[in-house]
């Protein structure tokens, strides 16, 4: 399944099991992420892409199979271990998910308080730096989340995805919801920060001219399980019925869409 | 066949929601004491919890007060016994009504409030967020609340204690011909510690209650703005119905 040599993958996923009451979203989904590289998961609404990130990230719990990260299994790490495999990670939320009770330099800066126990003069600092690196001016640092639109949300998003530098970063629908040029903006911040931080990036998207554009590999995941996977560039090459199917958006196919969302 | 079926689905969901209700509230509980303790979150909380609520627990305390002096001075006038306006007044206040009218109307403030805000979070992924950020949302967002609502309502009630014997007192002085002197020294020699006591200590749990409810009932909301709304009505509602079993039961135990 997977191309990354054994024991190498900086996240892996070997036969990882979700369900939410009779409906099975994950179905024994193996996936090896290799260190540096930025990988774009594809795959229509509902297939358990964020099931799949949620998993890794810990927030639902798998019922079955592993997961790896640094070769150490966290399939079952809670309390204080979980907290320092957490630190490994950095997440982009679909909707930016940015604390609205707290100004925007705040929201960048609470991994580094809250987490790590940076001063606050020293995070806000640190705060300012990341904004910058988004292409945020340090005025935006005093405004609040909900005075922000939705493309300076995603940017807010990122600059503290990036704040604690993260070895790995996933990103939820990076674009979804962005008009086309902000859409691409994100794109190039996105290349920019994970390049900069030399984090190994995941990303979940339907968008696949993004997908293009930050892959370096790409696996399509349909019905709980990776159905193709290999170089960005040979996407178009699949000969893969579903690949096909997704890549040109046809109704028509052996893609069947799901009625009820997870 | 059905009617069975949907008996059991309806017994199942309710020990399951029992259930999830007991693991929450041992984590809520067993977090208060692991450290980090979020200090200035304890105290904002606080404020929102019961300073903020000064002002509609003071009135409905004082018109309860008021109410209470007028239906004393009725039933006492059934049997010639008009004079113990005040030492009835006082002793439902902080027995019962106290209590129970700080905590119902907390619960309809701050019951709503919480959920409506922990719901948001939830349905906005920002409780996943503060997990992807090191932060454990129990302790962040559970924790300050819970602390804040127990150590605050006792402070709360005592406010609405003197409030409401104020109101018995003003309507008894100005409307029922009562001696204010006399009234006050009644009501002094008749009021007892344990009274007071047995108040603060009910409304101390009902403080519990609603921070639990607010919070448990916004972590589960489903869904969207929907789902934020009935987090809001059941955290209102279950901490409504609790506050009073827990009213009577405490009374059971405290009764003396």
């Amino acid at each position: 399944m997977t191309t990354v040599a054994e024991g190498t993958a900086k996240v892996e996923l070997r036969g990882v099991k979700k369900r939410f009451g009779r409906k099975i979203v994950l179905d024994g989904l193996d996936l090896a992420i290799a260190p540096g590289e930025s990988l774009v998961v594809i795959g229509g609404s509902g297939t358990g892409k964020s099931v799949m990130i949620k998993c890794v990230l810990g927030i639902l719990r798998p019922e079955g199979g592993e997961i790896f990260v640094d070769g150490q299994d966290v399939t079952h790490l809670g309390g204080r271990a979980r907290d320092t495999v957490m630190r490994k990670f950095g997440m982009l939320f679909q909707g930016s998910a940015l604390f609205d009770s707290l100004p925007v330099w705040e929201n960048v800066a609470f991994g580094l308080i809250q987490g790590r126990g940076l001063a606050r003069d020293r995070a806000h600092e640190v705060a300012i730096e990341k904004l910058a690196k988004v292409g945020l001016g340090p005025e935006v640092a005093a405004l609040w989340p909900a005075e922000l639109s939705g493309g300076m949300q995603k940017r807010v998003g990122l600059a503290r995805a990036i704040a604690a530098e993260p070895e790995i970063i996933f990103f939820d629908e990076p674009t979804t919801g962005l008009d086309p040029i902000m859409a691409d903006v994100i794109n190039d911040l996105i290349i920019k920060c994970v390049r900069e931080v030399g984090a190994t990036a995941v990303s979940i998207t339907h968008d696949m001219v993004s997908a293009r554009k930050i892959a370096d590999r790409i696996a399509m995941l349909h019905k709980g399980k990776i159905v193709w996977h290999g170089p960005a560039g040979e996407i178009d090459a699949s000969h893969n019925p579903f690949v096909d199917q997704f890549v040109h958006g046809r109704a028509e196919g052996p893609i069947q869409m799901e009625v009820r969302a997870v | 066949m059905n009617v069975l079926a949907a008996i059991g689905r309806a017994v199942f969901a309710f020990f399951a929601q029992t259930g999830r209700l007991a693991v929450f509230t041992a984590s809520a509980v067993s977090n208060c004491v692991r450290p980090p303790i979020y200090w200035y979150l304890i105290g904002q909380q606080m404020l929102r919890i019961g300073y903020f609520s000064l002002p509609v627990v003071g009135l409905t305390a004082f018109f309860t007060g008021g109410a209470l002096a007028l239906q004393i001075y009725v039933g006492g006038n059934r049997f010639g016994a008009e004079a113990v306006v005040p030492n009835i007044v006082v002793l439902g206040i902080t027995r019962e009504l106290g209590p129970v009218i700080a905590g119902l109307m907390v619960a309809g403030r701050v019951a709503a409030a919480i959920a409506a805000e922990i719901g948001t979070m939830r349905v906005t992924e920002q409780i996943d967020a503060l997990t992807t950020l090191s932060t454990n949302p129990m302790r962040y967002l559970v924790v300050p609340r819970l602390i804040a609502a127990v150590v605050t309502m006792p402070l709360l009630v005592l406010v609405a204690d003197a409030i409401g014997v104020f109101g018995g007192y003003v309507i008894a002085t100005q409307s029922l011909g009562f001696n204010g002197a006399i009234y006050i020294k009644n009501t002094m020699d008749f009021m007892t510690s344990d009274d007071v006591r047995s108040g603060v200590i009910k409304v101390a749990v009902f403080g519990f209650i609603i921070a639990l409810m607010g919070c448990y009932s916004g972590f589960h909301s489903k869904g969207g703005a929907q789902g934020v709304g009935t987090a809001t009505t059941n955290a209102v509602v279950s901490s409504s119905i609790l506050i009073l079993a827990a009213n009577y039961f405490l009374t059971s135990i405290l009764f003396r």
